[in-house]
């Protein structure tokens, strides 16, 4: 039984099949990655797994508990964090007060009416934000407007952001997508780290096979919305139905 | 059966100048983007050209008539008009006695000329700024536009007649077999309206200039990709839309005398009529404008105000609150436009 | 001090120090001088400086921070006017009760209208309140008359019950209002010199709730809660997938900031107990839009400035005519000094909404931060300045 368990999921926009019927399983711990060819339905997924979609067939479980119907506040306080393709932070606010955001999130909840009492006087969230931005090697650009960042750095932010709320499963959609090489290469890196260090369940939507390869423990291969084969990455490598379907298509 | 026929006429005139308003909101909005708070001013702007034609056709000159004596038995100083002087008293009477349609004629340019100074002049420079700022600078001009209208024409409503043959009332019900007397004007602004929709309508429908717009509505950055310099068919539309609100204006004022804050009234309802329609959709605008003029008139009718007094008042905004809590794109928005 | 860093407390204090010592401030020239015109220190203009510098601390709360641009925050100053009066009518002349009453009912309202309205965002915000604003103006204009007496507008009489106080005072008159005994009306006038400055207790009564309010206002802004509404305006897509919720927190931002304006409409009808339905017509709320853009949004001193300043010049340019137009322009040669005044004359007296609408343009044009990116701009320009002197008599010490 994974920590998320997706069943017989599909999605219609109009006269289009979305989403066929996906079966997915994302064990605790491990890094699972869902690639395919573009229109496969991967970021339709995704939006059904963290309720901006909700799907019109089949079951989304995360921890036992369905997610259905949940708005993405509700699904993110149960644990659930996503990471965008293009970095969303808060761009006007400097980048310790996007830390310390999820920081309270995680720590009052979706709605707390704290008007009187200043930032600075809360220390354990301020203290907790710091050391998220010692962690992510951006402690030195606590007080830089986060809009001003680089496109790595939004990137880092983000994931800090993230990981900064503790959750138990980590969604990052193609968090490479436009980054130059060496970019890509420091967030394989961060993500690896995250990996090592960290109880956490991370699902990957890729495109860029050397991400995919480099980090997942477990791959899905999602063709025209419906999964075609899920594997350990050694044998989709050398799977020909997916040479064909997606990497014979690249080449 | 008259009296509902009585109402939905009622309906009409004011519904037709919904209807103007809010097409032309739309027309600016989904082409450029923009809200403009302004609009009401141009309605406004379009009032007063038919004041303005009016007082230029009977500029004149007096002459000492020494036929006619007054009471002290002073020669009689007589006016006449500039107008009268050049065709003659019959036609230059029958003239100045056409002076709203004949102010069409010269709204049509200063309107569209007025959009281009204030799209190029103004609007252009804030495409890509937050909706938050495109309203407040368009409020600020509407001020502007107002008060300059106030410094030159004062702040009383100025009476501006109909022709003479247009000023009566028909019996429309005779039509039907019914008795309802209804004044020939609003019919004519009805008619009028329908007309300049139609007009819009076939216009972006049938012709090359239309279909680009259309396309630059529905995407703007494709229609750009493809190599149409659509900025400029936007500034037309401006135009075009400055020039809708400005005629709806030169036919209102027979129905209700202008005065400088009358765009400002229109304004708030027809941005209700948008909204109620959908955001973004030219026949739900006009839909809308019609549905919610009609409602208004009858919610003014006695047996309904003894129910519920004062909801003549309120039910547009009644409405489009309802409307906006059950179904927020609005009768006929279409799917994913402005629903946040 | 009172919880806030150093820089907060020193614009607090200077807030303080220039409203309390207004009356000095504001009546810089002797009576009988020319400049008198430009004297502004008459207890009703300062009480309308404080009554509207508090309605735009509490609109740029919501606006400033959310960036929610609410059209119709003037209904809300309204029903406070209309609560106090009524306060005043039923209850009794103390003050502290009608506007207590006004602050609770303008949040009841402010809580009805902001749920309804902050289902949507952007200009559908901006229009829905704008509707609601002119529904309640129609309504108390003519539906409501009953509770707010029409166009007329709504005002005490002599058999007013009264129930804490009296109908009408012993020489029969209409009582006036008053805090704990000390009358609102009643002015100390103190004369140095040529001078004449005014004490107004009302006036002061204002001025101690706009400190209060600031503080508040500031600790607002400084707070998790202000933070997460920043973040609103930021990246409302980021807050929903960090486990917030957005809506109670604009709900909120929006209560709170009606219930400013309902503060503000209180204290207008304490300083003279009358409510009409003009004050909520969509060009009031148009008023206090200009006067938070103006100052600076989104700042914590900007709506203060904002409305300081579009009241002063409000009370100024309507004194001033043709004559005195004339007087100032005396110096020129006779044509060019009808030109002059021909050129001014559409922006004074009756055209000071035209002067307003005209800075207004130029404000969002120009300098979208209002007055106080302005003076940031020229203090850094000042600062450049000096700083290239420096730099070039740097370089040039070495050649000496």
């Amino acid at each position: 039984m994974g920590i998320l368990e997706v069943k017989n999921v599909g999605k219609r926009f109009g006269g289009l099949q979305a989403l066929g019927d996906v079966n997915l399983s994302v064990k605790e711990n491990t890094v699972h990655a869902i690639i395919g060819p573009n229109g496969a339905g991967k970021s339709t997924l995704l939006n059904c797994l963290v309720g901006k979609l909700i799907p019109d067939t089949g079951s989304v479980m995360f921890d036992g508990q369905s997610v259905l119907g949940r708005k993405p506040y509700e699904i993110n306080q149960m644990g659930i964090s996503r990471v965008f393709q293009t970095p969303e932070i808060f761009g006007d606010l400097t980048v310790l007060e996007n830390m310390l955001i999820p920081c309270f999130a995680k720590r009052d909840g979706a709605f707390s009416l704290n008007a009187i009492t200043s930032v600075p006087s809360e220390t354990d969230v301020l203290e907790k934000a710091e050391k998220m931005l010692v962690e992510m090697n951006m402690a030195d650009k606590r007080h830089m407007h986060s809009a001003s960042l680089s496109r790595g750095d939004k990137r880092r932010l983000e994931i800090g952001m993230c990981l900064s709320q503790e959750p138990r499963l980590l969604l990052l959609d193609e968090p490479t997508a436009g980054m130059a090489r060496a970019d890509t290469n420091n967030t394989i890196d961060l993500l690896k780290e995250i990996k090592e260090q960290r109880d956490i369940t991370i699902a990957i939507i890729e495109h860029d096979m050397h991400v995919v390869f480099s980090l997942a423990d477990r791959i899905t291969v999602l063709a025209q919305g419906t999964p075609l084969v899920e594997d350990d990455p050694q044998n989709i490598r050398g799977n020909p139905k997916v040479r064909e379907a997606y990497l014979g298509e690249s080449a | 059966m008259d009296a509902i026929l009585l109402q939905i006429l009622n309906g009409l005139d004011k519904g037709s100048a919904y209807a103007l308003i809010a097409l032309g909101l739309t027309l600016i909005f989904g082409t450029l983007g923009v809200v403009n708070f302004a609009h009401g001013a141009l309605f406004m702007i379009g009032a007063f050209c038919a004041v303005t034609v009016q007082r230029i056709l009977n500029l004149s000159y007096e002459v000492v008539d020494e036929t006619q004596k007054d009471f002290l038995g002073n020669a009689l100083k007589v006016k006449t008009s500039y107008v009268e002087s050049w065709f003659g008293p019959e036609m230059g009477g029958a003239i100045i006695d056409w002076a709203v349609p004949i102010a069409i004629i010269f709204a049509i340019p200063i309107m569209i000329f007025i959009g281009f100074v204030m799209e190029r002049g103004l609007i252009k420079h804030f495409y890509k700024r937050e909706h938050a700022d495109q309203i407040l600078v368009t409020f600020g001009l509407a001020i502007v536009l107002q008060e300059v209208i106030k410094y030159f024409y004062g702040a009383n409503p100025i009476q501006t007649a109909s022709p003479e043959a247009l000023s009566g009332v028909a019996n429309v019900g005779a039509l039907f077999g019914m008795d309802i007397v209804y004044p020939v004007w609003r019919i004519v602004y009805f008619f009028f309206s329908v007309v300049i929709i139609g007009g819009i309508f076939s216009f972006l429908q049938f012709t090359t200039f239309g279909m680009v717009v259309r396309a630059g509505m529905a995407d703007r950055e494709t229609v750009g990709l493809l190599g149409i310099n659509i900025d400029r068919r936007f500034t037309i539309m401006f135009g075009i839309a400055a020039a809708v609100a400005g005629l709806a204006g030169v036919m209102y004022t027979p129905i209700n005398s202008p005065n400088y804050h009358m765009g400002m009234d229109f304004l708030v309802l027809s941005f209700v009529v948008v909204v109620v329609g959908g955001m973004g959709s030219l026949p739900g605008a006009v839909l809308a404008g019609f549905m919610l003029g009609i409602l208004e008139a009858f919610a003014s009718m006695n047996e309904i105000k003894s129910i519920l007094p004062g909801i003549d008042q309120i039910i547009i905004y009644v409405v489009a609150i309802i409307i906006l809590l059950t179904r927020p794109r609005g009768l006929m928005g279409r799917k994913g436009v402005m629903e946040e | 001090m009172f919880g806030l860093d150093k820089k907060d407390t020193r614009m607090l204090l200077v807030v303080a120090v220039l409203t309390l010592c207004a009356p000095f401030i504001l009546n810089p020239f002797p009576t009988d001088s020319a400049m008198a015109q430009f004297n502004a220190g008459y207890p009703d203009l300062m009480q309308r400086f404080v009554i509207f510098g508090i309605f735009a601390i509490g609109f740029n709360i919501l606006f400033g921070l959310t960036g929610y641009l609410s059209f119709g925050h003037a209904a809300f100053l309204g029903v406070g006017s209309y609560s106090a009066v009524w306060m005043f009518k039923l209850l009794s002349m103390n003050v502290v009760p009608a506007i207590l009453l006004a602050v609770v009912i303008s949040g009841l309202f402010a809580l009805l209208i902001g749920f309804v309205s902050l289902r949507r965002s952007g200009i559908y915000f901006s229009i829905l309140t704008l509707a609601f604003a002119q529904m309640s103006f129609n309504l108390a204009y003519s539906v409501l008359t009953p509770i707010t007496n029409g166009e007329t507008g709504l005002q005490l009489t002599l058999d007013d019950p009264r129930v804490l106080g009296v109908s009408a005072t012993a020489d029969g008159s209409i009582p006036v209002t008053s805090l704990f005994g000390l009358e609102m009306r009643s002015t100390f006038e103190m004369v140095v010199g040529p001078w004449a400055f005014q004490f107004n207790a009302g006036y002061y009564l204002c001025a101690l709730v706009l400190l209060a309010v600031f503080y508040l206002s500031i600790r607002i802004f400084r707070s998790p809660f202000g933070m997460m509404l920043r973040a609103v305006k930021s990246n409302q897509q980021r807050m929903n997938y960090t486990g917030l919720n957005t809506k109670p927190y604009t709900l909120a931002a929006f209560v709170i900031s009606g219930m400013y304006a309902g503060l503000a409409g209180g204290l207008m009808a304490s300083m003279d107990p009358l409510a009409g339905a003009e004050r909520m017509q969509w060009t009031a709320s148009g008023e206090v839009v200009l006067m938070t853009i103006l100052g600076g949004a989104g700042t914590l001193i900007g709506p203060v400035l904002g409305a300081g300043f579009i009241k002063y010049f409000e009370n100024i340019f309507s004194k001033i005519n043709d004559t005195v137009l004339h007087n100032w322009f005396a110096f020129m040669p006779d044509g060019l000094e009808d030109f002059v005044v021909f050129i001014v004359h559409p922006f004074i007296g009756k055209g000071w909404h035209l002067t307003l609408g005209i800075m207004f343009m130029l404000v969002v044009v120009f300098l979208p931060g209002g007055l106080v990116e302005g003076g940031q701009r020229i203090a850094k320009w000042v600062k450049g300045r000096k700083n290239k002197d420096d730099s070039t008599s740097a370089t040039k010490n070495p050649a000496e």
